[in-house]
């Protein structure tokens, strides 16, 4: 059986962070006593990840998602647990570990700000050591995929937002990294670059069997290109599994849909009304209860059509998120 | 636990590294020429330092017969001129900097870098120098034409000159960036910076020839790095030293520059395991 390409194992960060309260009196104390308290933004966390695998890391702001990525990556020195990447210990920073990754921060910029960014991915050859044939044609392939011709000739200050988050992951894959680490990548941008920076990861993805760790804050991002998610909320794993498994865990309800001959039918009785237009209705009912609730609808309502859905992922997340600590 | 990793690209680390610093510092030349105008305003203010100081001791040189402690007008003027190179040479990536890398999230980008910082930074600086030297000829002319240096340097001390004046950016840049190593552990780093500044600026012969000073001065500066970013390379070419004196000079740089860089390996190691990445 192939070794997994991320073996996490009870890792943990935490950080020491000052603290005073406010005001001259309490300034002045911490002249001589400094109070720092610990946060613990990752917790004990375990998971694998395949060769191949797009995952999806879900939580909230604070949630400890970008402590992970930066553990992995090696910028972060984990305090406690373990990581390895490919086989290497992230945080040693081995050269031959660091030419095979790359971790995209949205709203970050890493290349030369008054350049063109050719001039940046020259640099990137040279750091990478990618030979001038290899780069040449990974380049124009990345250019021509993203869709970024012209662009790469113009500085890279004068790029719009979205414009400069495609150059950047140009940049950021030169190299042709087997492990991506993208840090919320379509954050900011509108919904016709986010499409095409999703479509583009999965079509790198596809054709280098590169392995994708993926937070993002947009559930298109993560139903387009997951089909496992890693839930994690105040450092703590909450879930790892197939996206479609995440209602059926958190969920507690299911929608049914029903299209009435008799559009004025009272519907109350059934469960909670939450969409009505004419002759169809959108009810959300306990989990428990839907199959009876079905069974109900159709023998006491004239149905023309009936529907059961999970609820929108989005729902489901915002459940997860409310969780208590 | 491994696996098989994907085949990298292989060349001669040498080649290859050779190959990083030239990228690298044409990078910084094209940077530098986006900024035309910028540089000349620029190069006019470092300009502005060593002539306030010319003009003074010239002026003290005249008033006191002609010259102080041995020093003439003209040496004064060979004395600032050069300076004005040996400062450009002398810019590096400074110490306060390091905290605006690291807010920025630009020092986390090149932490995921096969290649040690140290190397951009040094790379890139040295490129920048091409620019800078280029734009200080024609005041070099134009100040000589007005101060008259007295300056006639030998073969050798041309040549001892031009190793100095890399040695003393070298020296700079590791000292510079040890003391920015400490925005790793305190947000006021800035205050160390100040302290090395002012320390500099006393007894590299910045602000006056290291020959006018006290002699315990002199003795002083002779055991600390700062003599060896500014007085040594100017005195190699104005001084009239001793050949004894110009290698002993040279060695010395060279302790002074391993030294640092073992100091500046060992902060850097610590510093990153110390590292929270708050920027990005």
């Amino acid at each position: 059986m192939e070794q997994p390409v991320v073996h996490v194992g009870g890792l943990t960060k935490v950080f020491k962070v000052p603290e005073r309260e406010a005001g001259l009196r309490a300034a002045a104390k911490s002249l001589v006593r400094r109070r720092t308290r610990d946060v613990r933004a990752v917790e004990s966390i375990s998971f694998d990840v395949a060769r191949g695998e797009v995952v999806g890391f879900l939580g909230p702001n604070g949630a400890g998602k970008t402590t992970t990525l930066k553990m992995l990556s090696g910028l972060l020195y984990p305090s406690g647990g373990e990581a390895r990447v490919l086989g290497y210990v992230p945080s040693k920073r081995e050269r031959d570990f660091l030419r095979q990754i790359t971790l995209v921060m949205g709203n970050r910029n890493q290349l030369q700000w008054d350049l063109p960014a050719l001039d940046s991915f020259e640099l990137n050859r040279a750091i990478y050591r990618v030979p001038h044939e290899q780069f040449r044609s990974t380049r124009d392939e990345l250019v021509e995929l993203l869709e970024v011709g012209d662009l790469v000739r113009k500085p890279v200050r004068n790029l719009s937002l979205g414009e400069r988050m495609k150059v950047e992951i140009v940049g950021a894959l030169l190299h042709l990294p087997q492990v991506l680490f993208l840090d919320e990548p379509t954050i900011g941008l509108d919904v016709t670059m986010q499409k095409r920076i999703r479509a583009f990861v999965g079509e790198y993805n596809r054709k280098h069997g590169a392995t994708v760790l993926l937070t993002s804050h947009y559930m298109a991002d993560v139903e387009a290109l997951c089909r496992r998610v890693i839930v994690i909320h105040h450092g703590r794993i909450l879930f790892d599994g197939q996206l479609s498994a995440l209602g059926n865990e958190f969920a507690a309800y299911k929608t049914i849909g029903v299209v009435l001959e008799n559009g004025a039918a009272p519907l109350d009785a059934y469960g909670e009304l939450i969409h009505r237009d004419g002759d169809r209705a959108t009810l959300r009912v306990p989990k428990a209860e839907t199959s009876r609730v079905a069974a109900r609808l159709l023998s006491e309502q004239q149905v023309l059509d009936l529907t059961i859905e999970e609820p929108p992922i989005e729902d489901v997340i915002e459940l997860v998120f409310a969780q208590p600590q | 636990m491994t696996v098989e990793a994907a085949p990298l690209p292989q060349a001669g680390r040498l080649r290859s590294f050779v190959d990083f610093y030239a990228t690298t510092m044409r990078t910084a030349v094209a940077t530098q020429f986006q900024y035309r105008a910028a540089n000349y305003f620029y190069m006019l203010g470092m300009v502005a330092e060593p002539v306030i100081y010319l003009v003074v001791w010239s002026a003290i040189a005249r008033s006191n017969g002609g010259n102080v402690n041995g020093i003439t007008a003209e040496g004064f003027a060979a004395y600032y001129i050069v300076w004005t190179l040996v400062r450009n040479m002398n810019i590096v990536f400074g110490a306060p900097f390091w905290e605006w890398r690291i807010r920025e999230g630009q020092f986390s980008g090149q932490l995921l870098r096969p290649m040690h910082p140290i190397h951009f930074d040094i790379a890139y600086f040295a490129g920048w120098k091409f620019v800078v030297i280029i734009l200080w000829i024609p005041i070099a002319v134009g100040l000589s034409l007005v101060f008259h240096p007295a300056l006639s340097p030998s073969a050798l001390e041309i040549a001892v000159f031009l190793v100095a004046i890399w040695g003393a950016y070298l020296l700079r840049t590791a000292v510079q960036e040890t003391i920015g190593m400490l925005n790793f552990w305190t947000t006021r780093g800035a205050a160390v910076f100040d302290l090395y500044m002012a320390s500099e600026l006393l007894l590299s012969g910045r602000l006056v020839p290291l020959k006018l000073m006290p002699e315990w001065v002199q003795t002083l500066a002779n055991f600390l790095p700062f003599k060896w970013t500014f007085g040594f390379p100017i005195e190699s070419l104005v001084g009239n030293m001793s050949t004894q004196s110009l290698l002993l000079g040279l060695a010395a740089q060279a302790l002074w520059i391993v030294g640092s860089f073992v100091v500046f390996r060992f902060a850097f190691r610590f510093a990153v395991r110390h590292y929270s990445a708050v920027g990005g």
